[in-house]
């Protein structure tokens, strides 16, 4: 049977697969930090009629798309299948029959090539985004993860070491961007929609409720959601960009004020944005303005390393790797999987 | 030439491994419905058991369903992964001929019949003829009554096979002429894809990988929302 893993050997290429949502990604990446190639294909155009993520829709496509993205990932590195040392894929938290398809096709890729399969934790990958692009970032660091399936803010004291400072109690960040771009009939998905129309209203137009803004680390933005939908109706003719505008304006600045706070209470050395919500632009500018006034080092990851892709997985699979060995084979998908206990 | 069969279609997993000299390996699993997680393990175990390396083998086949769909997609996935890694060719084969297959040898019109959840079935019709069978009808949907229904329509003697068929059995009881498959035909058989493959690879009718992908026959419950709505 198969020999004692002993830790893979420098220069040890690992291929990321990530199938957890709407996005097909394969990447390569050399000792977990240098990324030979990461493809994404988005199926965003397919689910954007139905205004949201539909389970089946997405794991038919991932279920076409696995194999042309894995082989495009090759292509781009440069490399052959014989050349890889592990295969890592995203095992949870997700939708289930999208993560069966990455998983299953990640242990065959493994067992036919005749090395190690890793399991990776999805939200651990997004931590893992932010050092793939800034490996001197300092422990302990902390992350604002902001996405449409989550919204927390994590600690990150040394690799494989995390601690949950606060999380959304209801709603995800990102999921009230694509309800309220909804309502307003910006489209989908909302992050972007609503971006851009914010460009052309005004900020300060409302004065939308920041929900427990001054109160511990947890999130909570249903109150918001509906507190817009009031204004609409009593005031028919609001302004959409304004109320665009006013509706970013108090999700950032919740955000803000408590990745902050987080920062300050575990005397955090670094502060980095994760999450396909981190692409948004007020967002970016008031996190970086913020940690300029707290001096500490704020980082943002380029757009196409906060949004899912698989060169973060592969990264995170490498240290699971190196630190605890293989996963077994018959290694499944956990839908809920958490990287935290509370 | 040496061929892997990957079945997920049903609640059953199973894998084989044979060629010209029959089936060498098999192994089948029909409880507990973890495809992901069984699907690998018991690869690697028939590879381990028969001496194989998992580099011998020349093509894979896989049974791309209709059946369930999380269960055909990891089939499918997987299948698709190892030829891929492996650089070899695929052969895609039905979930309803694996089961006609398996009861080649009788006479009677044999009728397929997968359980499709949901109150109906995945069917089809075969007549047997030299060296198998031959599927006569298209691969259909319909609930345990619409198949009840032509069966009653037809003459002939009819043998049921399949899980859908033992499951709606209080469906077809009252039909005479009508008589069911035992039970140990029940799933699709990794060996049979892997027999069914053989004389296809000798003839080398491969498919191209990527247009292979499970047989649903059912849209997503989204999409046909969507379209009832949009008219
Ligand atoms: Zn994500």
């Amino acid at each position: 049977m198969r020999e004692p893993f002993e830790g893979l050997p420098e220069g040890s290429l690992v291929l990321g697969i990530e199938t957890s949502c709407d996005e097909t990604a394969a990447s390569v990446v050399r000792d977990g930090t240098e990324i030979l190639s990461s493809v994404v294909s988005s199926q965003v155009d397919l689910h954007a009629r139905y205004g949201g993520v539909v389970p089946e829709v997405a794991s038919r496509a991932h279920t076409e798309l696995l194999v042309p993205v894995t082989a495009q990932a090759l292509v781009e590195a440069g490399v052959a299948g014989k050349d890889i040392a592990a295969v890592a894929a995203t095992t949870g938290p997700g939708l289930v029959g999208a993560l069966l398809v990455g998983v299953s096709a990640a242990k065959a890729l493994a067992l036919t090539w005749g090395v190690p399969f890793v399991s990776v934790n999805h939200l651990e990958a997004h931590l893992y985004a932010a050092l793939l692009e800034e490996p001197d970032l300092e422990f302990p660091l902390v992350v604002l993860l902001v996405s449409g399936g989550h919204t927390m803010l994590v600690e990150m004291t040394d690799h494989g070491e995390y601690r949950l400072l606060g999380e959304t109690l209801d709603d995800a960040a990102g999921e009230a961007f694509d309800k309220v771009a909804r309502f307003l009939g910006l489209g989908y998905p909302g992050g972007p929609a609503i971006d851009t129309a914010a460009l052309s209203g005004d900020p300060t137009a409302i004065r939308f409720p920041r929900a427990m803004i001054d109160d511990g680390l947890d999130f909570s933005f249903s109150g918001l959601k509906t507190a817009v939908v009031n204004h609409v109706r009593a005031n028919p003719d609001a302004a959409t960009e304004d109320v665009a505008a006013s509706f970013q304006a108090a999700v950032v600045d919740v955000l803000v004020a408590k990745s902050r706070r987080a920062a300050v209470q575990s005397g955090a050395k670094a502060l980095a944005l994760g999450g396909g919500v981190a692409a948004n632009t007020l967002l970016r500018e008031q996190f970086l303005g913020g940690c300029a006034d707290d001096r500490i080092q704020g980082f943002l990851p380029s757009r196409s390393m906060c949004t899912d892709n698989a060169a973060m997985i592969a990264s995170a699979g490498w240290y699971r790797l190196q630190r605890l060995g293989p996963s077994s084979l018959d290694t499944g998908a956990d839908p809920r999987d958490r990287l935290f206990q509370r | 030439m040496l061929i892997l069969g990957v079945e997920t279609a049903t609640e059953q997993v199973g894998c084989a491994i044979g060629g010209h000299e029959g089936v060498l390996a098999s192994a089948h699993c029909a409880r507990g419905r973890r495809h992901a997680e069984n699907l690998t393990p018991q690869i690697e175990f028939i590879c381990h058991q028969a001496g194989i390396e998992l580099s011998d083998i020349g093509l894979v086949a896989v049974d791309v369903g209709p059946g369930l769909f999380t269960g055909l997609r990891v089939g499918v996935s997987a299948a698709k992964a190892i030829a891929f890694a492996l650089s070899v060719p695929m052969i895609a084969v039905c979930s309803l001929d694996l089961l006609a297959f398996t009861v080649r040898y009788s006479p009677r019109l044999i009728v397929a019949a997968i359980d499709a959840r949901r109150g109906e079935l995945y069917y089809a019709f075969y007549r047997q003829v030299p060296g198998g069978v031959q599927r006569i009808s298209e691969q259909l949907l319909g609930t345990p009554d619409d198949l009840a229904s032509e069966l009653l329509a037809t003459n002939d003697e009819v043998l049921l096979v399949g899980d859908g068929a033992r499951r709606y059995s209080e469906v077809f009881e009252g039909l005479a002429r009508v008589e069911h498959a035992e039970i140990g035909n029940s799933y699709p058989s990794a060996s049979s894809l892997v027999q069914l493959a053989h004389p296809r690879a000798m003839r080398e009718e491969f498919e191209q990988p990527e247009a292979i992908g499970p047989i649903y026959l059912r849209r997503p419950d989204a999409e046909i929302n969507w379209s009832t709505r949009n008219g």
